[in-house]
């Protein structure tokens, strides 16, 4: 016999497997998604859940796809959370600290409270890269949040009202942009393939038969 | 986590793991592959396929659950909508709001043409979001577009179009550099030279990747683009049907409201399909890798208007999903995982196959070894471990959360820490490698109806390599959007029609098919039958 746990869905009680995920028991429930269900292996951040468990006052926060229900857990999912993106142009902005002052002039109102960093689905530190977008270090910033999964979490307990992610998304856009190493080897390439030098290699490879294709192929050196 | 059965055989891993580290396995021949792929790739399974009854593909061998769908029913059967007011009225209509949908939004903008996205989850609910490993371009001095090129066309069985196997490799350098200039964040050394490794069936490093989550950075900077341009986007409304006009054109879609139900009509001179691919038809009963919505909407709503298809009969099953633990049965385990030097082991600790072959004969192979006795049984079936270790013993320690954090996560989150210990993979769904026929400039046979990304088919053959999917989506999503575009210029509507939706209905009777199942299915139904 399977064993069985019971957990609050929205405050309803079921008893599911487990086993299961907390996604996987909305399903075992009864439910069909729409909302709150993407990529259901923690890339997308489309099934942030709060919740809490007996004994223990914390609320705490999840991926649905990628968290197991617990006995009692009562939970909710926060589907869509109204995070603020500002428009910008990525070809006129530069990675300087006013840029940041201009879009997301919240975040200077940061009061060092964590509640971010206590409520992120991915274990970042989201307090500290909010730091370092304060001070203009994009880089930084980029690095710390790179692993963002955009579920919004964060932003909701925010009491200055910072829409991290956005933040975030701005700071790497523009470590991507202007800040990282330009690529020599890849700006040289496109150059010779723009030139028309990549042109004849490729059409000989195209003009090949079948039997000298496969031949060609099965006998195609290796980089080590 | 892991039972005592499976310690057991960890013993033997570790012992043997030194000497494995270091060994070159041999690659198989042209021949072992092939009657390998023969006995074993669930592509050969003869009783798995069936053969499509009517339309273009008639005659043609076809997945028995894709049959299914393509020669289900319309929604709009007998219950058309009013098409002479449309809800939206654009220039370009793209379906999809993943990578290749994205990137056509953004050139079809670019080009001063009207355009609009709709997309039945949110924008950047795609396959592109989940693919971990990389991105190929021959950019490196040692390498060149026809290197890329034979790599490619020889590991698509030499099935692929030529002229859009060219497109895909002659345009990737250019596409890396349209990335970074959009801001999309690359792995380099620090005077700004690619990191870049090998992928299974390259013969050059040329996989540039973001970390492991290379399709996380593409999608969420071509999303951020997309907003910031202002593009519109009708999320949670999917297309139900293609709208054609009395020219036989393609002129827009029906679209569903899939919270409401509400039916809405959009006119378009030109429309592109961009939905992805099938995983959640879950072929053969696999587990799958893939996004919730890959339900090969695209492949039904352009067969039912009359567009063919290419290699709809060959699906790419990724040789290491996830066996275990159950929580995330079927999850994609990037394939850099093996770039970075993690061997494929057997239950005994015996290294069974060169760890880079491309995916269909990797898989094949574990599928192999599995029936040879030489499996890992597990709760969900069997699999064979995939050595992560293994990455450290030959890198150094530190890489495996520098160069994989999402792998390091996604099984962190069950107590198992692949620094120290290996996993257990199986194959599993990953991807459509056929689609919809499409030309150079990405249109298909229908006047005005553009596919881009794992929707079209012929770029990859009957494989794909790794990196060469996330290198689809931006290549043929920018090509469809400028060539969407730029015909646009100069199309002008008939009047709109679904008469196509009756003639497929005749065609089913005359062909004595009753299938009354209603496609597209939009989402797979995981819901507990009481």
């Amino acid at each position: 016999m399977e064993q069985m746990v019971n957990v609050f869905i929205m405050g309803k009680k079921y008893e599911v497997p487990a086993s299961l995920t907390i996604m996987k028991a909305f399903e075992y429930a009864g439910y069909k998604l729409v909302r709150g269900c993407g990529c259901r292996n923690g890339f997308c951040g489309a099934c942030a859940t709060v919740y809490r468990v007996p004994g223990d006052r914390e609320l705490k926060v999840c991926l649905a796809c990628s968290t197991k229900v617990e006995e009692g857990m009562t939970l909710t999912q926060l589907p869509f959370y109204p995070l603020i993106k500002e428009i910008y142009d990525i070809e006129e902005v530069k990675p300087t600290e006013q840029v940041m002052m201009q879009l997301y002039p919240e975040i200077y109102s940061c009061i060092g409270c964590n509640s971010c960093t206590n409520a992120c689905t991915q274990g970042l530190n989201v307090m500290q890269y909010i730091a370092y977008a304060q001070r203009g270090e994009y880089e930084k910033c980029a690095e710390e949040s790179f692993d963002c999964v955009m579920c919004g979490c964060c932003s909701t307990r925010c009491p200055a009202g910072i829409s991290h992610p956005q933040v975030a998304m701005l700071a790497r856009r523009l470590n991507g942009k202007y800040i990282a190493p330009e690529c020599k080897h890849l700006n040289e390439r496109v150059e010779e393939i723009a030139n028309g030098q990549c042109e004849e290699a490729i059409r000989a490879m195209m003009a090949l038969d079948d039997t000298a294709v496969r031949e060609k192929y099965n006998t195609r050196d290796i980089e080590k | 986590m892991y039972t005592q059965e499976m310690l057991e055989s960890i013993k033997k891993v570790e012992a043997a793991r030194e000497a494995n580290a270091a060994m070159e396995p041999r690659r198989m021949t042209a021949e072992e592959k092939d009657e390998l792929l023969k006995t074993y790739h669930p592509d050969y399974r003869k009783d798995q396929f069936g053969t499509i009854e009517i339309g273009p593909n008639k005659g043609e061998a076809a997945p028995l659950e894709l049959i299914n769908i393509l020669e289900g029913k319309s929604s709009l059967l007998g219950n058309k909508p009013d098409l002479s007011c449309p809800d939206y009225e654009t220039d370009v209509l793209i379906i999809g709001g993943g990578g290749a949908g994205c990137s056509a939004a953004i050139e079809a903008d670019n080009a001063g043409q009207k355009v609009m996205i709709v997309t039945k989850l949110r924008v950047g609910d795609a396959n592109t979001m989940m693919a971990e490993g990389g991105i190929q371009a021959a950019d490196k001095p040692n390498d060149s577009p026809a290197q890329h090129f034979l790599d490619a066309f020889g590991g698509g069985h030499f099935a692929a179009k030529k002229e859009l196997v060219y497109k895909l490799v002659t345009d990737a350098p250019y596409c890396i550099k349209w990335l970074s200039e959009l801001g999309v964040e690359f792995d380099k050394t620090a005077d700004g030279d690619m990191v870049t490794t090998h992928g299974g069936g390259t013969s050059r490093k040329r996989m540039h990747a973001a970390k492991d989550y290379s399709g996380a950075e593409i999608m969420r900077t071509l999303r951020d683009e997309v907003l910031n341009r202002k593009i519109p986007v009708v999320d949670f409304t999917s297309a139900i049907e293609l709208i054609k006009d009395d020219k036989g054109q393609c002129a827009g879609a029906v679209l569903k409201n899939m919270e409401t139900g509400e039916i809405l009509i959009a006119k378009a001179k030109t429309t592109i399909i961009a939905t992805g691919g099938a995983g959640r038809m879950h072929y053969q009963g696999f587990p799958t890798s893939n996004h919730y919505g890959a339900t090969a909407d695209g492949l039904v709503l352009a067969y039912r208007a009359g567009a063919k298809l290419l290699y709809q009969d060959t699906l790419q099953y990724h040789p290491t999903g996830a066996a275990f633990p159950e929580q995330i049965f079927g999850a994609l385990v990037t394939e850099k995982v093996r770039s970075l030097g993690a061997k494929l082991v057997n239950v005994n600790g015996e290294v069974f196959m060169h760890p880079l072959e491309t995916r269909d004969v990797a898989a094949a192979s574990i599928i192999r070894e599995c029936k040879r006795g030489n499996e890992v049984k597990t709760p969900e079936g069997q699999g064979v471990w995939l050595d992560t270790p293994m990455i450290e013993l030959k890198n150094g320690e530190g890489t495996i959360e520098k160069r994989i954090p999402a792998m390091m996560r996604m099984f962190g989150k069950y107590g198992i820490d692949i620094r120290k210990q290996p996993i257990i993979v199986y194959p599993t769904l990953h991807y459509q490698n056929g689609g919809v026929d499409v030309d150079s400039t990405s249109e298909t046979c229908i006047p005005n109806l553009f596919v881009a990304g794992e929707a079209a088919g012929g770029v990859h053959g009957r494989n794909r390599l790794m990196g060469n999917s996330l290198l689809d989506v931006i290549v043929f999503g920018r090509n469809a959007g400028i060539y969407a575009a730029k015909k646009a210029a100069n199309v002008t509507v008939g009047e709109m029609n679904l008469d196509h939706i009756d003639e497929f209905e005749k065609m089913k009777e005359e062909a004595g098919i009753k299938n009354d199942n209603v496609s597209p299915i939009l989402l797979p139904d995981y819901t507990r039958k009481a």
